[in-house]
């Protein structure tokens, strides 16, 4: 490495340049076909082919349609049928207040993704003699599709009933029409397994309305707090996760800049967001967030700091006061728990969290006393403190700051939970009814073809009904990586899904190769949303929302999810079921229609369409979470059973008694430090190290993961301390290898003080890339290969931040 | 028109390289190369004592750059073959195809890397400021990508009055060859020349 820019080195660059740089210029390098590299020519490089006629070019808008609710606008150029240029919705103004829902790098990248050279162009099948994983596939024709979809729809049908029919969570395509799945298979009559919960919030979700009622999922609007004096952002990097223009990344900058408060962001690694300003980096020692926070509360009410009287009237058991009479009198409040009068009989003193945390006693102390002082103090979290095995408590414990100081539905505040937002609607195209009343939490998928007979509600959280009828034997995995990538310990995933005498059949759909598409039985090709006529709504501190046209007709034998559902359906016999005699766009008029019955403001669907983009600020300014509630707790109570704040939750205390959970599950029904399983406290002599993942800048989740032009400046890398780094032999750039109890996976060092001793970091969704029938060893580098498929207590969630691991020079 | 510059806004930066994934795409340009980089620069250190406790000295930038069609452009005084060139007009640089022989002087004089040779067609190539867009009243590519608009493009004497010219590292002196990229600093940024730190993602940008 070098502390300034190098002339020597920018002459190598140069030279690798040039391996790549033969058809710089022209389209060729993002996979046009023949014929668009000449035209690309002719346009692109206009003064070297003078001599070409010049061809028309179109402006066609689009959205971003991927898993982050940016969505951003794509303003298309397209010279005969392919796209010569990818730019976004941006006016020159100086105001930060404009609403720019500008597409990020990977916006950017489209081009490349699009004409990917892995992009599934027919319907294929899974090759005689070969086993799913193994990604060798033989070109069919649609109707040989179509008639193996159904046959083996109507066998499982027949043979194990509708439970036994699955459609995988998948985040790869949002639109109001974009997921006709669930609609077909209510409208073959039969219905399936349904799921809840999802990978990004699953613990949170799950435990939320136990604490605030379950009409409030998230906090104020980031620029509420511009009116605050103390900002506190728990595990996240607004600026990284949500990287659009008119999402956190923006109104955090945004914020930043209008704000006078003191920001902390608490966080292993000193994250994107932090970047420039490191006095507001407090590193701590991953999911001991809630440690934190109970040594923080020991403070507040050992100095008498806490806000009794907002305890009183809005909350129910932080102390004796406003204990559920089930649960007078036995030492069970929140107040016990940190003084050392509950449970555990521990005072939770900074000294007892210092250890735990990585956080000093005397830093917790003036951390304690700038919140005690605060006048309007907005606490945010990110969804990485809840995504572990103690999750749902760790990420409830956050919201105690707020509550014990009463910094909540007033100016400058929030709730502790990840920012809210000011949002456009339009309803989904309509899923119809599903007659099965049994769910499993989405991480769950692979545990229910394995075992699923014996899962039950009391030992692995299925509603609905008391146990499985059977497996999962039949499973649509469209527009998702969540088979492998995205999942867990991907070497158990790919043994139970290899094996053919567990699933009968999996049904793949998507626009390119991926890892989880690789277990398919039948392959369907996909189009992007900006492939076709496309509509959502979304927005960050103001609200936008897109209309979407096609910038060219369907190519290869690719077809919309919405059509291949409906051939389906077909020969099923329930197409009119099925599309009532609409086609995509009707349901998108149909959908916008019913949007603008409720929105009068909105403009008609033509003009709509015309324009591409539609902004609309927020009229109130910012979204203050829970604020109806703070001004009459009576008239607008919470949905709780108590209408209001319980802090000790008397409905989740009945749950815990009713259920079963593993002996070193940690279960309580206050929010408390649960010391994990592979956490901080439990690493061992041969995994000494915490694991964690982190969003990256140029993927989202494993999208864009197999794109060239990203993966060159977006390397996949494990963050490393270099005290860590040192006692290993390990410098900045070298191959290691991380390894623990589930896989083993190679990557790159980056060795820098950014991430905390003890921890490695790594962006989660890289590509997973194994000899499944060889070593195993992922030379991807996607985290999941070390993730562990055990499920969190409550939520029965993804733990995919909880990981110990050993790092070796490779 | 007059010289053109850039302003570059250090303290709303995030370093997510939306800027160059713009410019790639409009330059058409695949791997290897790129005429817009994000350097970040970090020093210090994050250590944990006998307790367990941790302390930090880590400070940790970003800064975007490309070619900065400075008022003093070294890579033009160095070409022996006269092949650079810079705009009477709006001051931006560009490269006759016909009279560069690609041997790379350019690349070498430039202290901020912003020229590169495609070996392929044997020709340099660089940032020209969007020199089409800008002729047409639009802005450079780059400037309008950016999700939390820390970029800006516009006469230098505009440009001047909202920063100075580039002087934090890993940058060279702005003396150098006066660039006409004008930017803010962050709190955390350290002045040209300085060892505190060094350039911590070299994959992405040597």
């Amino acid at each position: 490495m070098s502390n300034t820019l190098s002339r020597r080195t920018f002459v190598q660059g140069s030279a690798l340049a040039g391996l790549s740089a033969a058809a710089l210029g022209s389209g060729a390098l993002f996979g046009c076909s023949p014929e668009a590299e000449e035209e690309l020519a002719a346009t692109g490089t206009e003064e070297k082919a003078p001599e070409a006629a010049p061809v028309e070019e179109k402006i066609v808008w689009n959205h971003c349609a991927i898993n982050c609710p940016g969505r951003c606008a794509l303003k298309l150029h397209v010279v005969d049928d392919e796209i010569v240029r990818v730019e976004t919705y941006a006016t020159d103004t100086d105001d930060m207040d404009d609403v720019q829902p500008r597409a990020c790098l990977r916006g950017r990248a489209y081009r490349a993704w699009v004409n990917h050279p892995d992009r599934i162009n027919y319907p294929m099948k899974r090759a005689e003699g070969t086993k799913r994983g193994d990604g060798k596939y033989e070109q069919i024709s649609w109707d040989e599709a179509i008639e193996i979809i159904a046959k083996n729809y109507q066998e499982v049908i027949d043979n194990y009933g509708p439970e036994a029919v699955y459609m995988n969570y998948c985040t790869g395509n949002y639109g109001v029409t974009a997921r006709p799945w669930f609609r077909l298979l209510n409208s073959l009559g039969n219905g399936y397994l349904a799921f809840y919960g999802n990978y990004s919030l699953a613990q949170l979700m799950w435990i939320t309305p136990y604490m605030f009622g379950a009409s409030v999922g998230a906090g104020s609007s980031l620029n509420a707090a511009k009116d605050s004096d103390l900002i506190l952002m728990f595990g996240t990097s607004p600026v990284e996760t949500r990287q659009g223009g008119a999402v956190s990344h923006h109104d955090y900058v945004a914020m930043r800049e209008a704000t006078k408060g003191k920001i902390y962001v608490i966080d292993p690694r000193f994250n994107d967001s932090v970047a420039g300003r490191s006095d507001e980096w407090l590193p701590i020692n991953p999911g001991t967030d809630a440690a934190l926070v109970s040594a923080i509360a020991h403070e507040l009410i050992a100095n008498d700091q806490v806000d009794k009287e907002f305890l009183d009237t809005y909350c129910v058991g932080f102390d004796e006061d406003t204990m559920p009479e089930s649960a007078k009198g036995q030492n069970k409040s929140y107040k016990d728990y940190i003084m050392g009068t509950g449970y555990d009989m521990v005072e939770k003193t900074p000294e007892w969290a210092a250890p735990i945390t990585g956080i000093a006693a005397d830093k917790i102390r003036s951390l304690a006393d700038e919140i005690a002082n605060a006048k309007a103090m907005f606490v945010d979290q990110g969804w990485g403190p809840q995504r572990r095995s103690n999750g749902e408590l760790n990420g409830i414990s956050i919201c105690m700051l707020p509550i014990l100081t009463g910094n909540i539905g007033l100016a400058g505040t929030s709730n502790g939970l990840r920012e809210g937002s000011y949002s456009l609607s339009i309803p989904s195209m309509p899923y119809g009814e599903n007659p099965v009343k049994a769910k499993i939490s989405v991480f769950s998928m692979v545990d229910a073809i394995d075992r699923g007979h014996e899962m039950t509600e009391k030992a692995d959280g299925v509603t609905g009904v008391e146990q499985l009828p059977c497996d999962i034997k039949f499973v649509i995995n469209y527009a998702g990586n969540c088979i492998t990538n995205q999942n867990s310990d991907i070497n158990w995933v790919h043994d139970v899904m290899s094996d053919d005498s567990k699933c009968q059949f999996v049904l793949g759909s998507d626009i390119l190769m991926t890892d989880s598409l690789k277990y398919s039985d039948v392959i369907l090709p996909d189009l992007f949303r900006l492939e076709q006529p496309s509509m959502i709504a979304t927005g960050g501190d103001h609200g936008y929302m897109f209309a979407g046209s096609e910038p060219y007709a369907p190519k290869f034998e690719r077809k919309s999810a919405y059509d291949a559902a409906a051939l389906i359906a077909a020969a099923l016999g329930k197409e009119e079921a099925f599309t009532e005699g609409k086609t995509q766009v009707d349901w998108q008029k149909e959908c916008y229609e019913q949007a603008r019955e409720k929105d009068t403001d909105l403009p008609t669907y033509d003009e709509f369409v015309e324009m591409g983009v539609y902004t609309r600020k927020n009229p109130k300014g910012t979204v203050i979470v829970m604020d109806k509630f703070r001004e009459d707790p009576v008239a607008n109570p919470l949905d709780t059973p108590s209408g209001k704040i319980e802090i000790y939750s008397e409905k989740l205390a009945d749950y815990i008694a009713a259920h079963d959970f593993p002996e070193d599950d940690f279960v309580a029904p206050i929010p408390v430090y649960a010391p994990e399983w592979y956490g901080v406290e439990t690493t061992t002599e041969e995994y000494p190290l915490q694991l964690s993942g982190f969003h990256y800048r140029g993927r989202l989740h494993s999208s864009w993961g197999g794109v060239e032009i990203l993966k060159e400046l977006n390397p996949q890398e494990a963050w490393i301390n270099p005290t860590d780094a040192d006692a290993r032999g390990i410098k900045q750039g070298d191959k290691v290898r991380v390894k623990n109890q589930f896989g083993e996976m190679e990557l790159l060092a980056k060795v820098t003080p950014r991430v905390i001793p003890g921890t490695v970091a790594t962006a989660q969704g890289a590509w997973h890339d194994a000899d499944m029938n060889g070593d195993r060893v992922d030379k991807g580098g996607c985290i999941n290969t070390l993730t562990t498929h055990r499920p969190s207590p409550f939520a029965k969630g993804n733990p995919q931040h909880t990981n110990i691991c050993q790092v070796t020079k490779a | 028109m007059a010289q053109q510059a850039f302003y570059f806004d250090g303290t709303r930066c995030t370093g997510c390289k939306t800027c160059v994934f713009a410019c790639k795409d409009k330059n058409n340009l695949d791997t290897g190369i790129a005429y817009r980089k994000v350097f970040e620069y970090t020093g210090g250190e994050t250590t944990k004592d006998e307790n367990g406790c941790c302390t930090t000295s880590c400070f940790s930038y970003y800064t975007s750059v490309s070619c900065n069609h400075c008022d003093k452009p070294i890579c033009m005084a160095n070409c022996p073959q006269g092949a650079i060139s810079k705009d009477d007009e709006t001051g931006l640089m560009s490269v006759d195809e016909e009279k560069c022989i690609g041997c790379g002087t350019c690349v070498q004089s430039c202290p901020y890397g912003a020229p590169k040779v495609n070996t392929e067609t044997k020709k340099a190539v660089r940032c020209d400021g969007c020199a089409d867009l800008i002729a047409a009243g639009e802005k450079p590519a780059c400037v309008m990508a950016c999700p939390a608009r820390a970029l800006k493009f516009g006469d230098a004497d505009a440009m001047g009055k909202l920063g100075e010219r580039g002087n934090v590292a890993p940058l060279p002196d702005p003396s150098e060859t006066e660039p006409n990229y004008f930017m803010t600093a962050t709190p955390d940024a350290k002045k040209c020349g300085s060892t505190d730190g060094e350039i911590a993602n070299p994959l992405e940008v040597e």
